[in-house]
């Protein structure tokens, strides 16, 4: 599992790269009542905003990791999005994504990383 | 920055677990371990207990030892009846500006040979010297600063606060009384802001924190954050002063008739006399431009306070916007109130919020969208 700085996890499933937010990430949102999620098939740049996450306290972007595609969203957020704060890093995730270039993640911080990021 | 003030309270929040903000110059609890949305739930089932110490409270003594002079006095800055309200019994009221707008709501309760006042934290610095220049020449207005102020709320407070108060389960909604308990004097309302039944009670600094853990110790209650506070007040359809009124909205676009009695409408006993009589009487006389209504989102995402109101899907000026908007915890959705212009007003009325650039429809809805559950 790889970490960005905007507290965001990525799993690499085959070729594609699953991407949703941290356990630390959800907690300090607060109960989530509203997933906002991008088409299927659209392209991404890196920092491009593609989720709103919506709590109980306010309105948060969630942006691209990384370039590349959307090719799957987690549909089933529409309708719970408690999802993401009962389980972050497992059913909560929001989208699967084809990126070009698999080394990229190579840069990011792993889980010992992000534990100290957050301290 | 200064240094936010903090409430009697602040050490058993921290060691409650809950998580701090600054609000209204104290850092408050907005909400504990359970988080936002079970606070909420637990209230509307059980019973919640919140820490409203923050707001103000003050007394206001007539000279001449003749309550009447202290009601009439207060009434020349309120569009409301005082006179009529009865020893032991608590009325809403609004501090009206010249203009007609809204300086700040608050409760009035007769307590005997007083009136006592409970007033916003943000505006209470305001009131307390509005308040000390209109009324100093026929009354003592003093700020009380040794006691805290606990809400608890919900269909669990009655059965928990007649233990350690016997007797307070007679009282009805806005009754008032003083209960002795552990040696100290509580001032206690019917009333509070949820929506829910319950109490709001005075008690002296020296005796809050052993009265809150009495409470809590209680398996039906526990302490509830701002964060539910919210969402519990906007369910139930009442104003946050700062959102839903301030300065810029009148009684009447605000909807809050009901809390203008006969006496100081046109044709009653005390017509006018408040400040901003001339708008607000004639906006009873002939209707507001613009009114607050409840607003229920079609979809699950909530329109949040600012968000424009159009009458159509594209193109148009904004009708409206809204000046609160969250996700309602028990009624399963996204509600907002806001204000329209009067001609979208009507119930039913479909309009489109621009949220993030996109319009979504809303429709206008009845509030509460909870209903009240007091005891009256």
């Amino acid at each position: 599992m790889k970490y960005t700085e905007e507290h965001e996890w990525l799993r690499v499933e085959g070729d594609l790269v699953v991407v949703g937010i941290t356990e630390h990430a959800a907690e300090q949102l607060g109960d989530i009542v509203f997933v906002e999620l991008p088409e299927e098939g659209t392209t991404v740049s890196k920092d491009d905003e593609v989720v709103v996450i919506e709590s109980v306290k306010a309105a948060s972007d969630i942006l691209a990791p990384l370039d590349g595609e959307i090719v799957e969203v987690n549909s089933v957020l529409a309708d719970n999005p408690a999802l993401v704060n009962e389980d972050a890093i497992g059913d909560g995730w929001f989208f699967k994504m084809k990126i070009e270039d698999m080394s990229a993640l190579d840069d990011m911080m792993d889980e010992a990383a992000y534990k100290a990021f957050i301290g | 920055m200064t240094d936010l003030a903090i409430t009697v309270f602040h050490a058993l929040h921290i060691e409650l677990g809950a998580r701090m903000v600054p609000f209204a110059g104290y850092d408050m609890p907005v909400q504990y371990t359970r988080g936002v949305m079970q606070e909420h739930n637990w209230t509307r089932e059980k019973a919640g207990l919140f820490d409203v110490s923050h707001m103000g409270q003050v007394i206001v003594r007539p000279k001449s030892g003749n309550l009447a002079d202290a009601a009439l006095a207060l009434e020349a800055l309120v569009p409301v009846d005082l006179l009529s309200l009865a020893e032991g019994r608590q009325r809403y009221a609004l501090f009206t500006t010249p203009e007609g707008g809204i300086s700040d709501d608050l409760m009035v309760t007769n307590r005997g040979d007083h009136l006592f006042v409970v007033v916003n934290a943000a505006c209470k610095d305001a009131d307390i010297a509005h308040m000390q220049a209109h009324l100093g020449a026929t009354c003592d207005v003093i700020p009380v600063t040794d006691r805290a102020l606990l809400a608890l709320q919900g269909p669990g407070a009655e059965a928990a606060f007649d233990a350690i108060a016997p007797g307070a389960a007679a009282m009805r909604f806005m009754d008032v009384a003083t209960f002795t308990v552990g040696g100290v004097d509580l001032w206690v309302s019917r009333s509070g802001y949820s929506g829910e039944d319950g109490y709001e009670i005075s008690v002296p600094n020296a005796g809050a924190v052993a009265l809150a853990r009495q409470l809590i110790a209680s398996p039906e209650v526990e302490f509830i954050g701002l964060g539910a506070r919210d969402s519990l007040r906007l369910e139930a359809g009442l104003c946050l002063y700062g959102n839903d009124i301030d300065t810029t909205t009148s009684p009447v676009e605000a909807n809050l008739l009901w809390a203008m009695q006969k006496a100081r409408r046109a044709g009653g006993a005390r017509a006018g006399g408040f400040p901003g009589a001339a708008r607000i009487l004639h906006e009873i006389a002939h209707g507001a431009a613009r009114l607050r209504v409840g607003l229920l989102p079609e979809g699950r995402a909530p329109m949040r306070a600012g968000t424009a109101l159009y009458a159509a899907e594209t193109g148009g000026e904004a009708v409206g916007s809204v000046t609160s908007g969250a996700f309602g915890p028990t009624i399963g959705a996204p509600m907002s109130m806001g204000y329209v212009e009067t001609d979208f007003s009507a119930i039913g009325t479909r309009l489109w919020g621009d949220v993030r650039g996109k319009r979504m429809p809303v429709s206008v809805a009845a509030m509460p969208f909870h209903p009240a559950r007091y005891k009256r």
